[in-house]
């Protein structure tokens, strides 16, 4: 405690010097540099962007991890890292990659396009949205603290109790998961929250549900998921913090508590969380796959519905992975029956791309070849899923590397390979450049086959029966040569990754600007300049159906009509309010973490201060002026 | 619309007023369909926690018991304070309607207080129940009482606090399309806050007494 109130002091005096007496133009100075203007924005175009950066960021350090984790089990009774690391690394890879890479990614193309495509100038609660940033960053961050104090969490991404609990995992480390992923899972609601409104207020007129584009659709559903399986989750947080902090009872046996509570708790979630990560790929590749046939998405509607059934249905087969439990056999059989239906929704939308490609005329940029691979890398994901789901068999593969090949399947295959595919495809939008073609194709074939070098093998290494979640193991004939050739798969990832942030340097340096409409487009996004004007839409469009922009064209004409005279466009103004929320957060969790109740409380303090302060803010936004608007829009 | 109605309209709006002020605006819209989403989270999280209630109600460990503890009449009145609350935050909502700024203060100032009569009760009820033994760590049931039940008496706190200050941030602006949004909404977080206070009573005390 008394490190902290020190740390405290000194970065309250440092902070004196630069504000106050000695320098006391600082202040104005940093209002007008750029990195003001980004912590402090409110343009959910922006948002996206530091989603989507620090998804990258992410996704730097969790693959560091795996790799790490493959080279410890090259060869059978290695000691490269050891145990204890190998617990932890495994523990950062998995809640990484899918909380903070995964999610935030997907929610930051969620932030670029839809608004765009559903033709608004902005989102519903601009603040909230900077806000849900902010704390899934201070969670992020909060998490990844452990690195350096204290020791990262080593009971896996799923936290069983009581492997979780103070008697097994020592030291503050699954302290920063439960509190990191409680603040970013408060930024999470907060984003999906401003999602639903937008999306279900705020469309162009004409745009009516059934017309609005694939991906705006699999975020309505996915942000309602997010509704509904985060408070699972953070409930499930509060007990194992409550349990590990405060000395609850929750999952302590001999008080009467129950292990199996977590479980369940968690998997109400974490089912729906699959889903989360899997449906914005869908719509991603969506849009991909009908540009770049040329024809209108196959199916739409069964599209749509596919879609909803997916979301719904994803509620009810959490049990799946507890059917070694000991549910008894009523429970698995009505789980394993729920878990098989969800494969009919699925493989409705598998036959809609097909179809949509099918006499299209094909254009096979690197955007569409990724998600031309997504096709059959993510069936095959589905189809394990489905011998997964099927109880009786489950009892052999549970638990061992079959589960580890099927979930990397779904997730690599399906939502890396989405988001990569959304990367080159929107990338243009989001920065005025097109991404590199050629570098893209050694990005996507060293990625592609490494990925299943790497995974492929892993399903047989679980029939024969080696465990996950394991740091050795004895040599045995093909157990050996299957670990040995599945590293190897790593260095075609690694190699396809590296050419892909090379490709950023590249485009960003050198590359090629874009036009407003590269790939010929069929969405709103796509009528407006590359990168957009803040205020997206000069004039609000008129919708005439689906693929709005597409069917303007096929009308011979080059823009959309606007629904709106040019006037005046309100604008929310930045804040900086969130950003003291967040560091309350913040702080908070870290008094948590170390048991210092009274930093947690003060941070807890600042927080909801910050929150005041918001509600006390008489700011209603600005006006950009019709001239302005005028010479912009002569300009472009 | 007939003639009587439209007559009635115009006699309780004030004179430049929209007929519902909270929803004249896209904000106040928004804002009031957001409201509605959190709510849904709230829901889920509140279903968690009773799940868990009633998963560990009778894991006591050897201590107190639900029926040992349990004193309906206390948890009536709470009750009833809290019922009236949301009655009161009805009739502020219903002079809003009118443009009676003074009304509003004056109803969403009672529901202030009720709300702070019932965390002094229910800080009371814990204190009591300590002192018989029933703590957060003395069972998997008492940590799952006082997580549930605090919970919502965090709930009440923060409702308390929140309408607190907006009954303070308004008093110069009085009833804008910008203020009434944030009344109507603090309305519905209240009433929201009193139902799960029924399924407590009803779940916690009322299953409690039968065991
Ligand atoms: C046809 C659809 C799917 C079915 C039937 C299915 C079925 C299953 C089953 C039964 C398990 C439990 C295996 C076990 O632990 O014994 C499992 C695990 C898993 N699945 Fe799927 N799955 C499907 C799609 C997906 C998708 C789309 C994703 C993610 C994008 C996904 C991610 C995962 C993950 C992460 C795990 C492992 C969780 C863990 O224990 O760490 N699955 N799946
Ligand atoms: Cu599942």
């Amino acid at each position: 405690m008394a490190t902290f109130l020190v740390v405290a002091v000194f970065i309250a005096f440092i902070a004196l010097i630069f504000t106050g007496g000695y320098n006391s133009d600082f202040l104005d100075r940093a209002r007008k540099t750029k990195i003001w203007d980004w912590i402090t924005t409110v343009d959910h175009k922006k948002i996206g962007i530091l989603y989507i950066a620090s998804g990258g960021l992410f996704f730097i350090f969790a693959g560091v991890e795996a790799a790490l984790m493959r080279i410890q089990l090259l060869f059978p009774n290695f000691d490269f890292i050891g145990g204890a690391t190998f617990n932890q690394l495994l523990t950062m890879h998995g809640t990484t990659m899918i909380f903070l890479v995964a999610m935030p990614v997907l929610i930051g193309f969620m932030n670029v396009v839809v608004p765009l495509q559903i033709g608004a100038r902005d989102v519903a609660f601009p603040f909230l949205n900077a806000l849900g940033f902010w704390l899934f960053f201070a969670g992020a961050l909060l998490f990844h603290c452990s690195i350096l104090f204290g020791g990262m969490p080593d009971s896996g991404w799923t936290s069983y109790v009581p492997i979780s609990l103070n008697d097994y995992s020592q030291g503050p480390g699954v302290d920063y998961y439960t509190v990191g992923l409680q603040i970013a899972g408060l930024g999470t609601i907060a984003g999906a929250v401003n999602f639903l409104v937008t999306i279900i207020n705020m469309r162009a007129p004409g745009m009516t549900l059934l017309r609005m584009p694939m991906f705006t659709w699999t975020t309505l559903v996915t942000s309602a998921l997010l509704i509904f399986a985060i408070p699972p989750l953070t409930v499930a947080l509060f007990l194992l913090m409550f349990d590990r902090l405060f000395g609850g009872n929750f999952f302590n046996v001999a008080a009467g508590g129950d292990v199996v509570i977590w479980q369940h708790l968690f998997w109400i979630f974490g089912h729906p969380e699959v889903y989360i990560v899997i449906l914005p790929a869908f719509g991603m590749i969506s849009e991909v796959i009908s540009t770049f046939s040329k024809k209108r998405l196959f199916g739409y509607t069964s599209m749509v519905f596919a879609t909803v059934l997916i979301g719904f249905v994803g509620f009810m087969v959490w049990a799946h992975h507890m059917f070694t439990v000991g549910l008894g056999p009523m429970a698995n059989s009505i789980f394993a029956v729920a878990t098989m239906t969800v494969a009919v929704p699925t493989g409705i939308k598998v036959f809609n791309w097909l179809f949509t490609m099918w006499g299209g005329r094909l254009k096979f940029t690197t955007a569409m070849i990724w998600a031309v691979a997504f096709i059959p890398t993510f069936v095959m994901g589905g189809v394990t899923g489905v011998m997964l789901g099927t109880a009786p068999a489950d009892y052999q593969f549970h638990d061992t590397y079959f589960v580890v090949a099927h979930f990397h399947y779904v997730l690599i295959g399906g939502t890396v390979f989405g988001i990569f595919a959304a990367i080159y495809y929107w990338w243009p939008k989001m920065f005025g450049r097109k991404l590199n073609e050629k570098i893209g194709k050694w990005h996507f074939w060293p990625f592609f086959i490494g990925f299943h070098l790497t995974f492929f093998p892993q399903h047989f290494l679980g029939l024969f029966g080696m465990p996950r979640r394991v740091f050795t193991y004895e040599s045995t004939p093909m157990v050996d040569m299957i670990n040995f050739i599945s590293t190897i798969g790593v260095i075609g990832m690694t190699i396809g990754s590296l050419a892909f942030f090379y490709n950023i340097y590249v485009t960003t340096r050198y590359g090629q600007l874009a036009e407003a409409d590269p790939w010929d487009g069929r969405t709103l996004e796509w009528s407006i300049p590359s990168p957009p004007p803040n205020y997206n839409f000069a004039q609000i469009p008129l919708v005439r159906g689906l693929d709005a922009f597409w069917l303007e064209k096929m009308a011979g004409k080059k823009e959309m009509i606007p629904s709106e005279p040019l006037q005046p466009i309100h604008m929310p103004s930045s804040s900086h309010i969130q950003l003291i929320i967040s560091l309350g957060f913040f702080m908070s969790g870290f008094g948590f973490v170390f048991r210092g109740f009274e930093l947690g409380a003060l941070g807890l303090a600042i927080a909801f201060f910050g929150m005041f302060m918001r509600s006390f803010d008489k700011d209603r936004g600005y006006y950009i002026p019709k001239e302005e608007l005028e010479n912009v829009e002569k300009g472009a | 619309m007939s003639v009587e109605i439209e007559k009635n309209l115009k006699l309780s709006v004030a004179p430049e007023m929209p007929a519902h002020l909270e929803t004249s605006t896209l904000e106040g819209r928004n804002k009031i369909l957001g409201l509605w989403f959190f709510l849904g989270a709230e829901v889920v999280m509140f279903a968690c926690m009773f799940g868990v209630y009633l998963a560990l109600r009778n894991s006591t460990a050897g201590g107190p018991t639900t029926q040992d503890l349990y004193e309906i009449p206390l948890v009536a009145i709470m009750t009833t304070i809290l019922l009236v609350s949301s009655l009161t935050s009805v009739l502020g909502i219903h002079e809003m309607r009118k443009g009676n700024f003074r009304g509003v203060q004056l109803w969403f100032g009672v529901t202030v207080l009720l709300g702070a009569a019932f965390l002094s009760l229910e800080i009371y009820e814990f204190f009591h129940y300590v002192d018989m033994g029933h703590t957060f760590t003395s069972s998997a049931f008492g940590t799952a009482f006082y997580t549930l039940v605090g919970t919502h008496g965090a709930h009440v706190l923060f409702g308390v606090l929140w309408i607190s200050g907006l009954l303070y941030n308004t008093r110069k602006e009085g009833l804008t399309d910008f203020t009434a949004p944030k009344f109507y909404v603090a309305s519905l977080y209240w009433h929201f806050i009193d139902v799960v206070w029924v399924f407590i009573f009803t779940v916690v005390y009322l299953m409690g007494m039968v065991g």
